[in-house]
């Protein structure tokens, strides 16, 4: 059997989404940016996949920008606000416990001139209103916090965090990086005060290579490319049709049906949790209940080495990382389980299950079962 | 401007009457190393020298690496090949052939000119006299130096044509690949032992590899490392025939029967018999390891006692008096470094001990492996039949 249980690295993409990929690039392959019959059929494209995207949000089609995926939008978020606002002020706020690319981009910051206040968090990986009430001042630009962690699915509660923001500082723009949430959650920027949000394509069984940033048409933000000015001179560069076609299907299928494909997330994450339970010295990082998001299982395993069970489980056809898959290319300790307090012995015993709409509650009984054959023999040959 | 390279070879050329077998190896390998260059080459041997010829266009710049990674080649001679159409036309050729090859005149030159084809009117000191002094003539920012020149210009006048040549690339020295027999490496994921299968494959032996993978602890990519090595040293040694032996079983069985500050000193010695054992299969002459004096417990003069002592093949441990640095200058020139570096595990780190033994003693680890006797054998056998192969 077969268990991909790694959908927070990245995702097998829905059937209708290699379809619309296909058909952009041998049929409708004109360039966005022409004026002939094949460039408006690529247009069009574009256009509906951003209402796709807009609707989903709940706000205009003018304020979805596309990228080239996550990483970009954070980027573009955090440099283009920075950029654009660096009269009203130079600080910046983020938490100790964002992915490389809200971190490093905040270090390359540091380094032009900004101030950089990192607010810590706690065991279950979210940080306190009163720290953040705190650190909030008259010339801090921007705020940047996750809605959903990466490496243990802790939940930001957004729409307070960005209450307490506004009551501070009203200036002050909200960048949430919702590349764990989308798709997840029903976000609705207005409502709940985000005016930047940042989501990847491949996370929600879309093509990898595109993303895009909401930007709320309110918020002013510096451009980071140049060039034939594309999207409003916003992000030059031929549109990537592919990929925005491919993006928009994947919207649309992940939010057909919502409630029941969460309410199956659901289902698998409790399912795991109650089987590992029942194996001894595994410890589940993060809430075990509904206030965690649906697909991520961050569980230490005492005795054993991340990376050694990780292989050992691939053997037997199970997919899973550890720690963070951004970050396991850099063996090092996870950012985030320092910073929840997961004991030192525990930090490089930890594995991350993501789930995804193709998973199964089968291959999850597949999977308990293969650790508990594996952890005893695991656990007797170690370093000693 | 380049059409032609002549090919200095150092070595070979003193190995008498079997000389001409190490000529045709060269000839081979660098004909090799060419065919996987765009352009269409020929190699030929004229009068006991080797020259490859471009048929049409090519990329100078890649030629010239490509033959750099050729072991027997001393040296690299870029040369131009013209017609003989007379005194008056070779004076033409040579300006241009210095205006072309050496855009700043600051230098000091010398020619030397031979005449092969005897027939040739004037000798070669008048020849030598004519050039220089049309050179001097041209471009008056030249100096004639003739105990240490900058340039020296060779003029070949030969039968066929003229050969003008003046730039002297070093090649790699050594020895044709095949002509010294073939050798089993035992290859690692790390910086030593890519860099003792290139010194031993530059000697002339062709080299086959042999790398212990232990999953789960080590991973595929630790694996696919220790193939991506074994291409890098092919450049220079030609295709590699890399076994991959599933060593985790051994590992463990060792671990759980022998004492554990041993377990490195056993393993390596298993190690050392498996490899052996592929290496008398495929007609290997001996063994090949980046082990250096002293680098780690397991590589003391002590442990390398023991481990040596379980093998009846010669073992060639090139770099076994090199300082780390010495060893990573190699890695470093030949372009092994930046994949030895990658921070993947390799199974000899695993299990290692807090304090693994350094002062082996051999009869101690004898005796500790008697704990092994009832199933390794069979285990062994296992691990040869079940290896992978990989041609890199």
């Amino acid at each position: 059997m077969e268990a991909y249980f790694d959908n927070s690295a990245t995702t097998r993409v829905f059937d209708c989404v290699k379809d619309a990929v296909i058909q952009a690039m041998t049929v409708d392959y004109g360039n966005a940016a022409a004026r002939h019959m094949k460039g408006v059929e690529a247009e069009n494209i574009i256009k509906e996949a951003k209402k796709e995207i807009a609707k989903s949000l709940k706000v205009q089609e003018k304020e979805i920008l596309f990228t080239s995926g996550g990483t970009e939008s954070n980027n573009l978020a955090l440099i283009g606000t920075a950029l654009a606002n660096k009269r009203a002020g130079k600080h910046l706020i983020t938490s100790a416990v964002e992915h490389a690319s809200i971190y490093n981009t905040m270090a390359f910051l540091e380094e032009e001139g900004f101030e950089i206040t990192y607010l810590p968090v706690d065991s279950f990986g979210c940080i306190s209103l009163t720290d953040l009430e705190q650190a909030v001042r008259e010339d801090t630009i921007l705020v940047s916090i996750m809605y959903v962690n990466n490496e243990i699915g802790a939940v930001e509660p957004v729409e307070e965090i960005s209450r307490c923001i506004k009551k501070k500082n009203p200036r002050t723009v909200f960048h949430v990086d919702a590349i764990q949430a989308y798709g997840k959650y029903q976000i609705r920027p207005k409502k709940q005060g985000i005016d930047l949000l940042s989501v990847s394509g491949h996370k929600i069984h879309g093509p990898k290579g595109v993303g895009f940033l909401y930007i709320d048409e309110k918020v002013k933000i510096r451009p980071l490319i140049y060039g034939g000015g594309q999207q409003k001179g916003m992000r030059s560069g031929t549109e990537n049709v592919p990929g925005c076609a491919g993006l928009g299907a994947a919207v649309k299928e992940i939010y057909t049906n919502h409630s029941q494909r969460i309410e199956a997330l659901y289902g698998l994450r409790e399912r795991l949790i109650a089987g590992l339970k029942t194996i001894d010295g595994v410890t589940i990082n993060g809430h075990e209940d509904r206030k965690n998001a649906p697909q991520i299982v961050s569980a230490s395993f005492e005795g054993i080495r991340s990376e050694v069970l990780l292989h050992a489980l691939e053997e037997r056809g199970i997919y899973v990382s550890s720690g963070s898959a951004c970050s396991s290319n850099h063996p090092g300790v996870s950012g985030t389980l320092k910073g929840i307090g997961v004991k030192k012995e525990l930090l490089d015993s930890t594995l991350r299950f993501s789930f995804g709409v193709f998973n199964t509650p089968e291959e999850v009984d597949y999977a308990i079962e293969v650790l508990k054959e594996l952890l005893p023999v695991l656990r007797r040959y170690r370093a000693r | 401007m380049f059409q032609s390279f002549l090919i200095k070879y150092a070595e070979i050329g003193i190995k008498g009457k079997n000389r001409y077998l190490f000529e045709d190896a060269l000839m081979s390998h660098i004909h090799h190393a060419l065919k996987r260059l765009d352009g269409q080459f020929t190699v030929t041997k004229e009068s006991g020298r080797i020259y490859a010829h471009a048929a049409e266009e090519f990329d100078y710049d890649e030629v010239v690496d490509a033959l750099k990674c050729v072991f027997g080649v001393a040296a690299i001679c870029p040369l131009v090949r013209i017609e003989d159409q007379g005194f008056e036309d070779l004076k033409k050729q040579v300006i241009r052939y210095i205006d072309e090859t050496y855009p700043d005149k600051n230098f000091t030159f010398k020619v030397n000119a031979r005449r092969v084809n005897k027939q040739y009117p004037g000798s070669s000191e008048q020849i030598n006299r004519d050039l220089g002094e049309v050179i001097l003539e041209t471009f008056p920012e030249t100096k004639v130096n003739v105990h240490n020149p900058d340039v020296l210009l060779n003029v070949e006048i030969r039968s066929k044509g003229i050969n003008i040549y003046s730039r002297i690339i070093p090649g790699p020295g050594g020895m044709p690949v095949g002509t010294n027999g073939k050798a089993m490496l035992l290859l690692s994921g790390g910086i030593d032992s890519p860099v003792a299968g290139y010194m031993i494959a530059k000697r002339g032996v062709t080299i086959e590899a042999t790398y212990f993978h232990a999953p789960p602890y080590t991973s595929e990519r630790a694996k696919q490392k220790v193939v991506d090595l074994a291409r890098e040293v092919s450049r220079y040694s030609g295709p590699i025939k890399l076994h991959v032996v599933n060593f985790t079983d051994i590992q463990l069985y060792i671990y759980d029967k022998c004492p554990h500050e041993e377990l490195t000193i056993i393993m390596r010695r298993y190690m050392m018999k498996i490899a052996e054992e592929l290496a008398k299969k495929d007609n290997c002459l001996g063994l090949i390891t980046g082990e250096s004096i002293g680098q780690v417990a397991s590589q003391t003069v002590h442990s390398l006692a023991v481990t040596n002592e379980v093998c009846t093949l010669p073992v060639f441990r090139p770099v076994i008096g090199f300082d780390k640095q010495d060893i990573v200058d190699i890695a470093l020139k030949i372009g092994t470094y930046e994949t030895s570096i990658e921070p993947y595990e390799d199974c000899c780190t695993i299990f290692v001990a807090k304090h693994p033994v350094t002062k082996p003693v051999l009869e101690k680890i004898q005796k500790s492996e008697r704990n092994l006797e009832e199933k390794i054998d069979e285990m062994m056998k296992e691990a040869i039949e079940t290896a992978e192969i990989v041609w890199c």
